[in-house]
């Protein structure tokens, strides 16, 4: 199948509006008679059943969660951007798209990032007029910062807790649209097949967390929010109960998934303290504005840091990069951290950290002025180590904190599956190869709240969907696949938990495909896979029954997903022969270590195709072309 | 808040886990059983040894569980997602205290440095008639997502809304709205009360929208909405005991529930027809 990306013609400007012009309306008295389910209830799951149920779309939403309120959009911290150019500091909405798309390390659609810089200015007066709690300045006007390295100050802010609040907001709209009976919600409600009947997109099968009931459900449109797969590292800041298995259900019934390479490694993250560790927790990159990293000059010096003079001190970070020092971007800091761990001159018990020190901030600017800047931050820092970072430096590593790749959709955010749509982090579309900071919530809400309740009414005027119901072959089929699947879990009774094979894949994955990868260890790490994966499905054990409220089942079926999402993972990574944003291939780097793009042979998306479990999945390349921005290679020097 | 003291059951002895973990903790817990939401439940003891200061509560558990599942027994189930005290879906009563020992944080940013060696721990469930066990220590919330459908948002749908700035909001406001709008509905002021009053959730939401500009057209009737929602949902009333604020792990203040009770005066007065000199605040 050749993907078709459907970019409107014209100039870049204009490709949006023009695009809603030519789309298809759906007569008002119709709406009502299309039923969509969407999957998942962050930002993009929220905003999306929120603004079709208002259209008068029939909507049903599903989330795994005890309320939709608490998806992981909820933990993101720093901010939102938005082109609103307020500072008068020469913002615009092209230069959010030029910013966006460099960041991306140009792996990005310029017609689909264009028009999120577009809608990023509505996003936050839907937000502002919902009673999201922003910052504000004296004058009662909309505060912004700089975040992430930004030139200018396009970011919207609510304390440490956008996230929160803004989701809040859609959780409210929502819910305003469950008590006018257009939404029925059905939280602890899991994702386990998606239903396609002649090749179209036409439901889903869930399994009820509470009573373990299996239930399929049609409808005219699925749309899949399910978030990104960075579990598959066991290790990330995100949530526990993050996984793949939506979009990976999705994906086996025909949607290609799209740069799956593409993972984004947080650069100051609390370190791991020990095995028995469930997830890792992120510092607000913020705090290196002020905190200076460093590692002991010399491999193998164990003493305490307060002992470790400044000539014997390595701030390596100011020294290979002295214009841009400690705020060098989100990959460059991490790897930089990894090749001082690596040469033995890591912190900490497990020498797998760095110091980010603040004693010059504090002896320049006083211990108030750090206080009310970080408070916060230090008072977790100190709830979870131990240790208070006013006196001695914080010990930071790098974690998997966002994933850009997901399943392919085109610019009207459909995947190739017909009357599938895919939004937020789960699709793959507008951050290329590394997301710029405060540019995920915007993305969610973009795809939520105004690109899908005009992308599908086009669909749908468009297309003829003969009625359905649940008692079709199709459905069966997939309802026997999910229960079968169930049964061979709790069938296998082996010796070894859930979460210590979880453990080993994501460290193998973390080894070999993490921060840096190269060509063999990216093949060993395939193998490697494979066996897990064996292994796994002989040496399980899971306990309890499937009528029930089972928290293991619930993991084993997600590890088992992630099992398989591996290798295809790992595949793209081998295929990209190519360093660009998150993804590095040590092959391909300059003579300091910097990343090197090939633009000849990788300017592509890599769509890959399911063939089977554990055979070679079939790659689709949709060219990227780039008719407004000029390549240019990053430089931090 | 409920006192420990149920008959124990059996008890299991968990060995050192599979990996490494030398020294550390011994510790007992007793922790609540219950099968699904009809049968009844008590209290199971657990040894365990070898706990690391370092360890989060919840990863403590996590260990447990490892452990049960090992010896083919059925793990304890509780709820978490975040682990950073965001999301609000984990809380358990730990020796009686909605969140543990420690003031302004949830279950999972504690850790076992607060505990010592050859302690006891209770852990239970939130317990109140309005969030029914659904098993072990997981309860079942959507009473306060009912209290919330009813008016815990501004009607203003997508695409209708004026430019961010048209709208001014004065520093002080924006952060007193801020302030309240910081819960995360985990329930644990529910779980404090004696009344299993969920007056500091509701004031708290009604509190971040009624102060705000974009709330006042719907503020007497969300007001109204939501205190008769809370009641139809078997949540109690407020006397004044404090113990919701001592526990919230976003130290919202009980203030709050006094703005609460002007409001709903105010929301009262009006539809009997009277109008009250003072609008707005």
């Amino acid at each position: 199948m050749a993907l078709e990306s459907h970019i409107p013609g014209g100039p870049l400007a204009e490709k949006w509006d023009r695009h809603r012009f030519e789309l298809k309306l759906v007569n008002p008295a119709n709406k009502r008679k299309y039923h969509i389910i969407v999957v998942g209830t962050g930002l993009a799951g929220s905003s999306a059943a929120a603004s079709l149920a208002e259209l008068g779309y029939h909507v049903s939403s599903f989330c795994i969660q005890d309320s939709p309120r608490r998806a992981h959009s909820i933990a993101a911290q720093g901010g939102i951007n938005a082109a609103k150019n307020y500072q008068n500091d020469g913002d615009s909405v092209f230069r959010l798209f030029y910013d966006t798309i460099k960041g991306g390390d140009y792996r990005a659609r310029e017609a689909n990032v264009h028009r999120l810089a577009q809608i990023s200015t509505q996003i936050i007066d839907q937000c502002a007029a919902q009673g999201v709690p922003f910052a504000r300045e004296y004058g009662g006007t909309l505060a912004n910062r700089s975040f992430g390295g930004a030139q200018v100050s396009r970011t919207f802010y609510a304390r440490g807790q956008t996230g929160q609040q803004l989701l809040l907001g859609a959780y409210g709209a929502l819910m305003r649209q469950v008590q006018v009976g257009k939404v029925d919600l059905y939280p602890r409600h899991e994702m386990l097949e998606l239903v396609v009947v002649d090749g179209v997109a036409r439901g889903i099968v869930t399994r009820n967390l509470v009573t373990g009931e299996i239930r399929s459900w049609s409808a005219d449109a699925v749309l899949m929010c399910t978030g990104g797969y960075g579990n598959v590292f066991y290790l990330s800041t995100n949530a526990k109960a993050s996984n793949v298995t939506a979009t990976w259900r999705a994906h086996r019934k025909g949607a290609y998934f799209a740069n799956p390479c593409f993972t984004q490694i947080h650069p100051t993250c609390v370190p791991v303290s020990g095995s028995y560790q469930a997830k890792l927790t992120l510092m607000s990159e913020s705090l290196r504005n002020d905190g200076r990293v460093w590692v002991p000059r010399d491999a193998g010096d164990r003493r305490t840091p307060d002992q470790i003079s400044e000539q014997e001190r390595d701030y390596y970070l100011e020294r290979r990069y002295p214009s841009f020092g400690n705020l060098v971007p989100r990959d460059v800091a991490s790897r930089a951290a990894k090749a001082v761990c690596d040469d033995g001159r890591g912190v900490g018990s497990t020498g797998r950290a760095v110091y980010l020190d603040f004693a010059e901030a504090i002896r320049r600017d006083g211990l108030d002025v750090i206080k009310q800047k970080y408070g916060n931050l230090f008072q977790m820092y100190e709830e979870i180590s131990g240790e208070n970072p006013y006196n001695t430096p914080m010990r930071i590593y790098p974690a998997v904190h966002y994933t850009m790749g997901g399943l392919w959709v085109d610019y009207n955010l459909m995947s190739n599956l017909p009357g599938l749509f895919v939004l937020g982090e789960a699709n793959f579309s507008d951050h290329g190869a590394n997301r710029l900071g405060a540019s995920a919530l915007m993305q969610g809400l973009a795809d939520g709240y105004f690109v899908i309740p005009y992308t599908i009414g086009g669909y749908l005027a468009n297309t003829r969907l003969e009625p359905i119901d649940a008692d079709n072959g199709a459905f069966r089929q997939a309802q026997q696949d999910a229960s079968t699947r169930i049964q061979q879990l709790l069938a296998v009774r082996g010796r070894r938990t859930v979460d210590d094979f979880h453990r080993e894949l994501g460290l193998l994955l973390w080894d070999n495909c993490g921060m840096a990868r190269n060509a063999a260890g990216l093949q060993q790490a395939r193998e490697r896979v494979r066996g897990i994966r064996e292994e796994f499905w002989e040496n399980v054990t899971v306990s309890g029954t499937e009528g029930d409220f089972n928290q293991v089942l619930e993991r084993a079926g997600r590890v088992a997903d992630f099992m398989e999402f591996a290798e295809a993972l790992i595949c793209d990574a081998l295929e990209r022969d190519e360093s660009c944003g998150g993804h590095f291939r040590e092959e391909h780097q300059t003579s300091e270590g910097e990343a090197m793009r090939d633009d000849e042979g990788f300017a592509h998306v890599a769509a890959w195709e399911f063939t089977g479990v554990g055979s070679d999945p079939v790659l689709h390349k949709e060219p990227l072309i780039f008719e407004n921005v000029a390549l240019t290679q990053r430089s931090y020097k | 808040m409920s006192t420990p003291g149920s008959p124990e059951s059996e008890s299991v002895t968990a060995g050192p886990a599979t990996e490494q973990r030398e020294g550390g903790m011994g510790l007992t817990l007793k922790i609540w059983r219950q099968k699904n939401g009809t049968e009844r439940g008590s209290f199971t003891s657990y040894e365990m040894r070898h706990v690391l200061p370092e360890m989060s509560f919840l990863e403590m558990l996590d260990v447990l569980n490892d452990e049960i599942v090992l010896k083919g027994d059925e793990p304890v189930a509780f709820d978490s997602d975040c682990r950073e005290g965001i999301c609000g879906t984990c809380g358990l009563v730990i020796n009686g205290v909605p969140h543990g020992p420690g003031s302004g944080t949830t279950t999972c940013q504690l850790y076992m440095r607060s505990f010592e060696d050859g302690a006891t721990i209770h852990i239970e469930p939130w317990r109140a008639s309005a969030f029914p066990v659904i098993k072990d220590l997981v309860v079942d919330r959507c009473a306060f997502d009912r209290i919330i459908q009813v008016g815990g948002y501004t009607s203003v749908n997508t695409g209708s809304a004026p430019d961010g700035n048209a709208i001014l909001i004065s520093q002080d406001k924006a952060e007193e709205a801020m302030d309240v709008a910081a819960c995360i509905g985990c329930g644990a002021c529910v779980a404090a009360c004696k009344n299993a009053s969920a007056m500091l959730f509701v004031a708290a939401k009604i509190k971040h929208l009624n102060v705000l500009p974009q709330g006042q057209p719907e503020r007497r009737q969300r007001t109204a909405a939501m205190l008769e929602a809370m009641e139809a949902e078997g949540f109690g009333n407020c006397s004044n005991e404090y113990e919701c604020e001592a526990v919230c792990p976003k130290e919202i203040s009980v203030k709050s529930i006094a703005f609460l009770n002007r409001e709903f005066i105010r929301s009262a007065l009006t539809r009997t027809g009277f109008s009250p000199l003072v609008t707005e605040e």
